[in-house]
């Protein structure tokens, strides 16, 4: 077989997770004024601080102008043809998974995600967002017994309205960026969790998230704090239906450290990435960031970025504490027309902070791959350290890779490293891999999957099988 | 078990191989020696399927069927094995892994279940001490960092694993040193049963000092020139390549 027709033949798969579910919907009209604002914060019958804060946020956005910095080109997005509201209607919150509406259910099934089974089988406790509205948290009980709060945004601020108010807008503040601001004006739902003083978290924390409805905005907002001497690891995945029509996905995770606490934070992003010919797929517009704000704390990034249209993000660490230490261990991946725009931002600002940059960025068929990283060290950040590794993997000759690494140092102290390659899967490692017996497919798998070995070796067992999977086939026929 | 007949390759636009025919049986080892640049491994290459060269005229029979339309991979499953003049680098990717991958591409092509992890590190670890190779070997990614007699000795290591019906070395001798010679030597011989073919190109007489060909052919500008029994290497080692040059000219 020539390699065009395998390549026609490979490439001609649809994506595994497009399908629809049909639910109700309790929808606000589309676009975005002062009204709708309010609208969402009284369907969520949030206290008076949030819509306060949601305003001040859509104010200063009414100021903002998109950003053009980006090295990625998209159509202008028609922010007043946009949703801003919609909710699966259930009359009551479920108490339990039974009470879950069984379509839903279902979905989760197809995407092999079942709540139940997660529950029984892998001990992860998942906290399920669909279109914006939590509707299932298992293993809650467990961690409430330890003290650990973990449940959907909107329940948080009902439940514990003074730990949002003291965190929210303290990492990403609501004047941050263009697509953060939109978000702290109407985020309708999200993550939240707590880890109390000297508390280590019994088990991975899960969320799925998924964009279901047409056209409807997905504005997550995720806040998670470690306490003094607590531990937690965090996993996000994410699975999206197809869609002709781009979706906007503009999300905020705060992340703080306080002192001696460690967050790892691991995403595996599989959002519908548009067709063969670039049609379609989700334009994830993230806002990241940790604080280490206490001595000795730790925030790790691992993300493995495989869907999307366009992917713009760059989960970051403020390393306020002495001692802090930021890590960020990444791969992202471009077929087709996808286009990514992702890194990092270190920012050194206590004594003896050190950082670990390693990203892995894979381009493929008409994929541009971009990565941006900032490591800045502060006038105080004595004996800061950081360590950057930037490698690109080519597969064709019609696809780019480019990275922009910026560095700033404003202590004599500073230790740096910075090391950079690109290669390209090259015919005679194929014909090396095929020599021996390997499929194509095989062969390009397992090329691919060394070259982000020292990315996945930082993410949980479950999560790493996945990704190497999703690695898989995200590339299938990518060799031509 | 192979056969060459009329054999043209080209590359691009320039021909290589212009006729080449040649037969080896179950059992022999035939020897192809050659100046630089007279087609030894452009020959190696055509016969395990690379696509960068195309066949113009004459054709490859494996076991009597024409090769053509058979994939690198599926010339591999069915027993042809290349040993590599330059073992390629696969960071990342542990050699074990990669080993008992290609095994179980194998086992599956001939229908056996795959071997699984314990049977496989037996296996492994018997052909390991045949090459004298350190068992950390087997957590190293492929061919990345090793030294040049490393990398030989880890092609060898492959054909022992794989136990393929043909087996084409690549100057297998090329860069090694004389006790990594004779190691890699005592690894092929082990390896030559009456049911297995060995076609080595070399351009030096040495190698066959260790492994002693049936057949010795002499390959320049595309063609075999002159073929005869071990001694004619001798002959070579002693007058160069020039006496045969001379002798097709």
């Amino acid at each position: 077989m020539t390699s065009t027709t395998k390549l026609e033949e490979l490439t001609s798969q649809d994506y595994k997770y497009g399908f629809i579910t049909e639910l109700e919907m309790d929808r606000a009209p589309k676009g975005l004024n002062e009204d709708i604002i309010r609208l969402i914060s009284a369907k969520k019958n949030e206290p008076a601080f949030m819509l306060e804060w949601r305003l001040k946020a859509y104010r200063h956005w009414l100021t903002m102008k998109e950003p053009t910095w980006q090295n990625v080109k998209y159509p202008p997005i028609d922010y007043q043809d946009i949703y801003y509201y919609a909710a699966p209607t259930q009359k009551t919150k479920p108490k339990s998974l039974d009470e879950v509406d069984p379509e839903l259910r279902e979905t989760f099934n197809k995407l092999g995600i079942s709540l139940a089974e997660q529950e029984v089988l892998t001990g992860v406790a998942v906290d399920a967002v669909f279109d914006s509205v939590s509707v299932g948290t298992s293993f809650k009980e467990k961690l409430g017994k330890m003290g650990i709060i973990f449940c959907s945004f909107s329940e948080a601020v009902q439940e514990h309205p003074e730990l949002v108010k003291k965190y929210l807008g303290t990492v990403v503040p609501y004047t941050d960026n263009f697509f953060a601001t939109l978000n702290s004006a109407v985020f309708t739902d999200g993550s939240f969790c707590y880890i109390p003083k000297g508390v280590r978290c019994p088990m991975e924390l899960s969320t799925y998230f998924r964009i279901n409805a047409a056209q409807t905005g997905q504005f997550e907002r995720t806040l998670i704090i470690a306490d003094a001497d607590s531990y937690v690891s965090y996993l996000e995945g994410c699975t999206a239906p197809k869609r002709d029509e781009n979706q906007l996905h503009a999300a905020v995770v705060e992340l703080v450290a306080l002192d001696n606490a460690q967050i790892k934070y691991s995403t595996v992003q599989n959002w519908y990435p548009g067709d063969k010919q670039g049609k379609g797929g989700i334009y994830n517009f993230v806002t990241k960031r940790g604080k280490c704000a206490g001595i000795n704390s730790k925030i790790s990034w691992t993300q493995v970025e495989t869907g999307s249209a366009i992917t713009w993000k760059y989960p970051s660490c403020i390393l306020l504490g002495d001692n802090s230490v930021g890590e960020f261990y990444s791969v992202a991946v471009t077929n087709h027309y996808q286009q990514a725009d992702t890194g990092t931002k270190m920012i050194h600002i206590g004594k003896n902070t050190r950082s670990t940059i390693v990203s892995k960025g894979i381009s493929a068929g008409h994929g541009q791959n971009t990565y941006r990283g900032l490591v800045k060290i502060m006038k105080n950040a004595t004996g800061a350290r950081n360590h950057s590794q930037c490698d690109s993997l080519l597969m064709g000759d019609l696809c780019g890779a480019h990275t922009f690494p910026l560095i700033e140092i404003k202590n004599s102290t500073a230790q740096m490293e910075h090391e950079a390659s690109t290669s390209k899967i090259g015919e005679d490692q194929l014909f090396y891999c095929k020599q021996r017996g390997l499929s194509e497919e095989d062969a390009v798998n397992m090329i691919v999957n060394g070259f982000c070995k020292q990315v996945f070796k930082e993410l949980p067992m479950e999560f790493a099988v996945e990704a190497q999977k999703l690695l898989g086939v995200s590339l299938e026929g990518s060799v031509g | 078990m192979l056969q060459l007949k009329n054999l043209h390759v080209k590359i691009e636009d320039r021909t290589i191989l212009k006729g080449i025919n040649l037969e080896i049986n179950a059992g022999e080892v035939h020897a192809i020696m050659g100046p630089n640049g007279s087609g030894k491994s452009t020959l190696t290459q055509i016969i395990a399927g690379r696509d960068l060269y195309q066949i113009t005229q004459g054709q490859i029979l494996f076991e009597g069927k024409d090769l053509t339309p058979f994939a690198p991979e599926a010339r591999a499953q069915r027993g042809i094995f290349l040993a590599f003049q330059y073992p390629i680098e696969i960071p990342g990717v542990a050699n074990a892994y990669f080993l008992r991958t290609a095994l179980n591409a194998k086992r599956k092509f001939l229908g056996l279940p795959e071997i699984d992890a314990m049977d496989f590190l037996a296996l492994i670890k018997e052909k390991m001490s045949l090459l004298h190779m350190d068992p950390s070997f087997l957590n190293r990614s492929v061919n990345e960092g090793f030294s040049g007699g490393e990398k030989k000795r880890n092609e060898i290591l492959q054909m022992a694993i794989l136990e393929p019906k043909l087996a084409l070395l690549d100057e297998t001798d090329s860069g090694l040193d004389i006790d990594s010679l004779k190691i890699v030597a005592r690894g092929v011989n082990t390896l030559r049963t009456s049911e297995r073919a060995i076609l080595l190109v070399t351009h030096y007489q040495r190698l066959l000092n260790y492994i002693e060909p049936d057949y010795v052919h002499v390959l320049s500008d595309g063609r075999i020139v002159k073929s005869g029994g071990k001694e004619l290497a001798l002959r070579l080692e002693e007058q160069g390549y020039g006496w045969v040059k001379e002798m097709t000219a």
